[in-house]
């Protein structure tokens, strides 16, 4: 599993980091998200499929492989 | 009475119909019944506003995902067609400087970023302490005071006026102030002049606390603001505006959240025993945001226009024709939402769209899930044989503010 995160269209509203803090937080000054984890463990799919689903800029996608 | 029938519109107009829609009055929490058979109809239709325009009308949860994220799809109320919600939303847009709400990216993403620091995760997160504290105190006067009570005025305005003061480093002896103001610049009753006063009053009063801050920094959002607009990040004009918005936006909103909430749940005791009777974090987390899709409070519908031609469901919408999404049809959308006109707290709610879905959703939703969380999490348990002192149907409630609330809610215990 891959994680890409479109920075540029990063609202940050912090959704990610909700559903899922162990892969995604967000920079102090703006807030936008940073990936902690690219390829996070099987133990975090769902979590990841929230965020993508939450993401109200629909910046991160998943990639299943 | 004669008078109305002789004014009624040419019989053309007929079959478009207005928005927004009447409630059913028997059924005061749930969406405009009209509204449904829009959205389980065809995919999309147009609807007759308040200057005769008639913009497209968004229903489904999907189409509005679709859309809300479509670059296309602009929120710059100076765009030709811009379905404004009412008369002096459409006198004032000329004259309202540029901001999160009204830019489209890249420049909307710029200016959301430098006032985002403040609604981080993890530093509202901090302020749950802060937050529990003001409710424990405004119910510890609640239960000193008389018996019944008005819900509004003991706790759900007090909550957030307090907790934004405390973000934004107002002094709390301006609290009434604010909120005087706040609410009249928000009243869909009030005329363009108050509600021009009421806004020009905040405004004056934040230039000149952000005035004092550039000299003297301290805590709060706007001394954060201050040190942008000394970086040449944003102009104090933008601070200004951005203060008065984050102030208009959070208040009413929570405060409503809160009455209509516990409204809903002493309709559905069965589900404020759940709440009631949790000690997991996660159980009210969840009740939050099932509150938030059941009631989604918003009534006034997002508005949008097209920059270009957009296909959807085999309709097109076409350049400057505006767009109104419904978020209240949304939330109710048997798709995404099964049984949707139940209030199930167990259920997963999360994608919901009572903070709206797009680049624009609510700046404050995390402090507005925070400052209901604790709410709902403390004042049940406190008062468990909380009840209603008055008939539902003897309720008052405002439909057409920006948001759908009560503005009295006798609570006895």
């Amino acid at each position: 599993m891959k994680v890409e995160l479109d920075e540029p269209k990063c609202v940050a509203s912090g959704q990610c980091v909700v559903a899922a803090p162990d892969v995604f937080d967000q920079r102090d000054d703006d807030g936008v998200a940073i990936l902690l984890e690219e390829h996070p463990g099987a133990e975090l799919v769902d979590d990841v499929r929230e965020a993508v689903a939450v993401c109200p800029a629909a910046a991160i996608r998943l990639v299943e492989r | 009475m004669a008078d109305v029938l002789t004014d009624t519109a040419p019989d053309t107009a007929a079959a478009v119909p207005e928005y927004p829609m009447q409630r059913d009055a028997r059924c005061p929490l749930a969406p405009p019944p009209a509204v449904h058979g829009l959205r389980d109809g065809k995919p999309l239709s147009k609807v007759r506003i308040w200057n005769g325009s008639t913009p497209w009308l968004i229903t489904r949860h999907a189409d509005q995902r679709a859309l809300l994220t479509d670059p296309r799809v602009s929120d710059d109320d100076l765009e030709p067609g811009f379905p404004y919600v009412n008369a002096h939303r459409a006198e004032i847009a000329p004259h309202t400087p540029r901001m999160i709400t009204n830019t489209d990216a890249p420049e909307h993403t710029r200016l959301r970023r430098t006032v985002n620091a403040p609604f981080l995760v993890k530093r509202i997160e901090a302020m749950r302490a802060p937050v529990q504290k003001i409710v424990d105190e405004l119910i510890d006067d609640m239960l000193a005071g008389p018996n019944p009570a008005d819900l509004l005025t003991a706790l759900a305005l007090p909550v957030p006026s307090l907790v934004i003061a405390e973000l934004l480093g107002v002094p709390y002896e301006d609290h009434d102030f604010f909120q005087r103001n706040s609410s009249i610049a928000l009243d869909s009753a009030a005329s363009p002049q108050e509600a021009r006063e009421a806004s020009g009053a905040l405004a004056a009063y934040l230039d000149k606390l952000i005035g004092l801050k550039l000299e003297n920094p301290g805590e709060g959002v706007l001394s954060e603001m201050a040190g942008r607009v000394n970086s040449g990040e944003m102009t104090r004009t933008e601070a200004v505006h951005m203060g008065v918005a984050m102030l208009i936006a959070g208040h009413e909103t929570t405060a409503t959240m809160i009455s209509l909430g516990t409204l809903a749940l002493l309709q559905n005791p069965g589900q404020l025993a759940l709440v009631r009777d949790t000690d997991d974090p996660k159980v009210i987390a969840g009740a939050v945001d099932e509150l938030l899709r059941y009631l989604t409070i918003v009534q006034t519908g997002v508005r949008r226009v097209a920059k270009e031609d957009i296909e959807l469901g085999g309709v097109t919408i076409r350049a400057g024709e505006g767009m109104i999404f419904d978020l209240h049809a949304a939330n109710w959308d048997p798709e995404a939402f099964p049984e949707a006109d139940r209030l199930d707290i167990t259920r997963s709610a999360r994608q919901h769209q009572g903070f709206g879905y797009g680049p624009h959703q609510c700046l404050g939703q995390n402090l507005a899930r925070l400052e209901l969380q604790v709410v709902y999490g403390t004042l049940y348990r406190r008062i468990p044989t909380l009840r209603l002192a008055a008939p539902v149907e003897q309720l008052a409630f405002d439909r057409t503010g920006t948001t759908y609330g009560v503005a009295c809610l006798p609570v006895a215990w």
